[in-house]
């Protein structure tokens, strides 16, 4: 009874030709031949995962300067350094390049391509093509909305809300081409992934033989499917009445302004689901892997993903309690808003009860997962607070909004964004970082987060509404307004020095990290099974399906530094 | 209606005398209107509850990482991947408390939003970027005047973009939107006076849109609004020009002292020729300034941008020629 390698990880550490060197699947035949055009015209899923990558964190690292101009701004009341315009255009720019080019393709774009079609076995998703267009869409998106910054800038707020957006003298057009034209990436991204997950996955991996990854990915793909033609029609009708001046919102034309919000949020509202549910399945992934042990409750936490999608639908008047609609719409929204807080919950004791006999290993990947427990249950439980009706009436459209919506954007999101990116960094780039600066960093990013939106549900409860440009008139009743601002903004600059110290040693893990083993991690999911980097087409053969957290056939080998899967042979 | 949703007593707020005397905290402002308990009360015991589960999540996480630390050469003991008993009840037990959440917030937000039906009623005016209120005698203030102990009813309208009425000490906030009539009440407890903040973005002066609520205490009120009433009746026009260059909201953009706001300062311009956008220019008098003051995008002075919103229907003629009066002796 000898144990040896597996068959696909001996062909792994032989080292196939990485798709980064070696990757001739192409638009044309012509472009494989040239370094940028085989990069520009790619059809391999990796790649277009990699190019994401650099679009996406771009956006991230320009509305992060956005937000620190924000809060540098708030330091003191008054006037601090732009003028009110500014200020408007800042917080508008912040939220919308976050939100529509950050948080929404995030986590599906970049981690989702790249690993979605491994993890399945396959080669790439269904439809290569489409998935470039998605890419391309995304670039153009984004470009509108970068020319929009040179070009009058937008100071709606990321909400559009009419009939100010209709009536504002800023390039609010392009920025609504923009968002709709990113709508349509967004939609081929998950199309793609639907019918991957349909049609792809290989024999012997029912669907309760996915990785929760895939799980997560799924449902927000029904979301990204079903919730986002609703705002490209409703941005093409703003479009519309600005343009033409035909009467849908803007009571001067005859129009409704709740009728927008009705709309706006009937998308917006799921896409906060688009922006957590991938999240979650990262942090589903980490826990069990740096847990050595099998997920706990993973039909739970497959089928409260689902319920989470479907029920987000029903829910989206909880932005409106106070906005004109009518009482009882009110209560029936805030009645189905506390229905899906109760899927949260259930993922969150299960992520939990996996922590219980693991053998607990605190990776840099796992430092972000046990970070997302803390941040997201605040941002969960002080959703309590909002869906209760009369606490909304009094902290609506205030700072306990904004704190409440970073601690699960921020806090969920972009954490879990983290500790997927730290997680499957070897694996995209073939190189280890530095686990001592990585923990380090996920500490800082940690305090620093937490000093820059705890004092906002303070702000928020003492009163001050969100998007004050001025909180003089505040802080003369209520000195505590100035001490909460300026600790906020203190801590968003630890934040943002705690993400630069990540981005310095992932970009020095690229020269100088250690060749990344097959398997670092120890993780049972199939993309671990081939090389890191992977080969153009990842698997030579079709992989071995298992269960994706039975961890007992997996041992640490130190020779390669890694984990590697051993199988006991029946046969000489 | 509210007697169909009404709960045995047994299943009402825990032991609310107790709750009810919480007055400042850590959390929340003074409250300061008879419904405010109904939200502090929620408020709370939210907080109880997610300190309680919060703790509950961070000491059990904190306890399995340090008790199952990753031990060289160690595998972890076999332990069991689901549990169908126990991930029921962790699903039932949040269910149940959000549960109760949701018909406390309910049975509040029913208070908050059903005025007594003898209310006092005040109109409300918002526009960018001023609160206009309107009394029952024709009185129109920039401040909320209302007597304490007596339910207040607002009737709300927008001039032209969604505005939100916001009083945190009261615990009171609703849109004020385009096109339709919201309505609020509220009943203060004691004289005083209140922050009263627009919450709905509206645009560059947005954070500017904070005026006051004066609670006046028994008898004083009427007083005050029959005086309000003939404030200017016995005012030189200047000095009335001055006064309503504040209560207006003309000081948020126009200086009085040379320096330039979002528009010109009103120093020394009357009887001087200033250049306009496009390249003409205009003599400062009293029809021009009549004519900015009416349609404010007719003549821009030069360097500056077209946003200031119409008067039309808030100043009298009367007071803009009150107001011209104010200009004129800014020398």
């Amino acid at each position: 009874m000898a144990a040896t390698h597996d068959a696909t990880v001996d062909q792994a550490s032989a080292g196939g030709r990485s798709y980064l060197s070696y990757s001739p699947h192409t638009l044309f035949h012509a472009a494989a031949r040239r370094w940028l055009t085989s990069w520009l015209f790619t059809l391999d899923h990796k790649r277009i995962g990699v190019l994401y990558m650099f679009s996406i964190l771009a956006s991230f690292a320009l509305g992060g300067v956005f937000a620190l101009l924000v809060r540098t701004e708030l330091i003191a009341p008054g006037p601090t350094i732009m003028s009110r315009d500014t200020y408007n255009q800042m917080f508008t720019l912040h939220g919308s390049v976050m939100i529509f080019l950050f948080l929404i393709p995030g986590v599906p774009a970049i981690l989702g391509n790249f690993v979605l079609p491994i993890m399945l076995g396959a080669k790439d998703v269904a439809f290569p093509r489409l998935n470039l267009l998605s890419l391309y869409l995304w670039w153009m998106g984004a470009a509108l909305f970068v020319f929009t910054l040179v070009t009058g800038s937008l100071d709606t707020g990321w909400t559009f809300y009419t009939p100010y957006s209709t009536t504002t003298r800023t390039a609010v057009v392009p920025a609504l081409l923009g968002a709709f034209i990113l709508g349509f990436s967004s939609i081929f991204t998950g199309l793609n992934f639907i019918v991957s997950m349909h049609t792809l996955r290989p024999p012997g991996m029912g669907w309760f033989r996915m990785p929760l990854f895939l799980w997560a990915l799924y449902a927000t793909a029904l979301i990204q499917v079903l919730a986002t033609p609703v705002l490209g029609i409703t941005l093409l009708l703003l479009v519309v009445e600005r343009v033409a001046g035909i009467g849908i919102f803007d009571p001067k034309l005859g129009g409704d302004p709740v009728l927008f919000q009705h709309f706006f949020w009937f998308y917006s509202h799921p896409a906060v689901y688009i922006m957590i549910l991938p999240g979650m399945g990262i942090i589903s992934e980490l826990f069990s892997v740096f847990s050595r042990k099998h997920i706990f409750g993973y039909k739970f936490i497959a089928y409260s993903g689902v319920a989470i999608a479907l029920m987000g639908f029903l829910v989206w008047g909880h932005h409106m309690f106070v906005a004109g609609q009518s009482t009882l719409a009110g209560i029936i929204f805030s009645a189905m808003t506390f229905g899906v807080a109760i899927p949260s919950a259930i993922k969150t004791f299960n992520w939990l009860s996996t922590l219980y006999k693991g053998s607990i290993w605190l990776a840099t990947p796992m430092c972000y997962a046990l970070s997302f427990i803390f941040l997201f249950g605040i941002g969960g439980l002080t959703g309590l607070f909002l869906g209760a009706l009369s606490v909304n009436v009094h902290v609506h459209d205030t700072y306990f909004v904004v704190a409440h919506f970073h601690y699960v954007m921020v806090g969920g999101t972009m954490i879990a964004f983290l500790g997927g990116l730290h997680y499957w960094w070897p694996k995209i780039t073939g190189r280890m970082f530095h686990d001592g600066w990585g923990r380090l960093a996920a500490l800082m990013i940690f305090v620093g987060f937490n000093l820059t939106f705890f004092p906002q549900f303070l702000l928020g409860t003492h009163g001050m509404p969100r998007r004050y440009y001025d909180y003089t008139a505040l802080a003369k009743n209520h000195p505590e307004i100035t001490t909460y601002n300026v600790l906020s903004s203190l801590g968003a600059y630890l934040l943002a020095t705690g993400l630069t110290v990540v981005l310095v040693y992932l970009l020095v893990s690229l020269f100088a990290g250690r060749r990344a083993p097959a398997n670092p991690w120890g993780a049972a999911t199939l993309e671990w099974q081939c090389s890191s980097p992977p080969p153009y087409d990842n698997f030579p053969a079709p992989p071995a399906v298992g269960d994706p957290y039975d961890f007992s056939d997996i041992r640490y080998d130190p020779q390669s530094k890694g984990y590697v899967k051993e199988t006991q042979h029946t046969s000489p | 209606m509210m007697g169909l949703f009404h709960l045995p007593p047994m299943l009402e707020l825990p032991c609310p005398g107790l709750l009810a005397q919480i007055e400042e905290s850590f959390w929340l402002p003074p409250p300061a209107s008879t419904t405010s308990a109904t939200v502090d009360n929620l408020f709370y015991i939210l907080l109880g509850i997610s300190i309680f589960f919060f703790t509950l999540i961070i000491v059990l996480m904190t306890v399995f990482v340090i008790l199952f630390r990753r031990r060289e050469g160690v595998e972890p003991l076999p332990s069991p991947s689901h549990n169908t008993p126990l991930e029921l009840l962790w699903t039932g037990i949040p269910l149940l408390i959000v549960g109760f959440i949701f018909y406390q917030g309910f049975t509040g937000f029913m208070d908050l939003r059903t005025a007594p039906r003898q209310a006092y009623e005040i109109r409300v005016v918002a526009r960018q970027w001023l609160w206009m209120f309107e009394y029952a005698n024709g009185h129109k203030d920039e401040q909320l005047h209302v007597p304490v102990d007596e339910p207040i009813r607002l009737v709300m309208r927008s001039d032209d973009v969604i505005h939100g009425f916001y009083v945190p000490d009261f615990r009171v906030q609703m849109d004020v939107v385009p096109g339709r009539y919201t309505t609020i009440w509220f009943r203060a407890k004691q004289p005083g006076e209140h922050d009263l903040y627009c919450a709905q973005y509206c645009g560059t002066n947005h954070s500017d849109m904070v005026t006051k609520v004066v609670v006046h205490p028994p008898g004083e009120f009427e007083k005050w609004l029959a005086e309000a009433g003939n404030l200017f009746k016995n005012m030189p026009p200047a000095e009335a020009g001055k006064q309503l260059y504040t209560r207006r909201n003309c000081q948020q953009c126009h200086s009085t002292d040379g320096t330039a706001g979002t528009g010109p300062s009103f120093k020394g311009i009357f009887g001087h020729k200033t250049a306009l956008e496009g390249g003409a220019s205009v003599m400062v008098d009293e029809n021009y300034i009549r004519e900015s003051i009416l349609e404010p995008e007719a003549k821009v002075v030069q360097g500056y941008k077209p946003v200031m919103p119409t008067y039309k229907g808030i100043l009298s003629d009367e007071e803009i020629t009150d107001l011209i009066q104010f200009i004129k002796s800014l020398k």
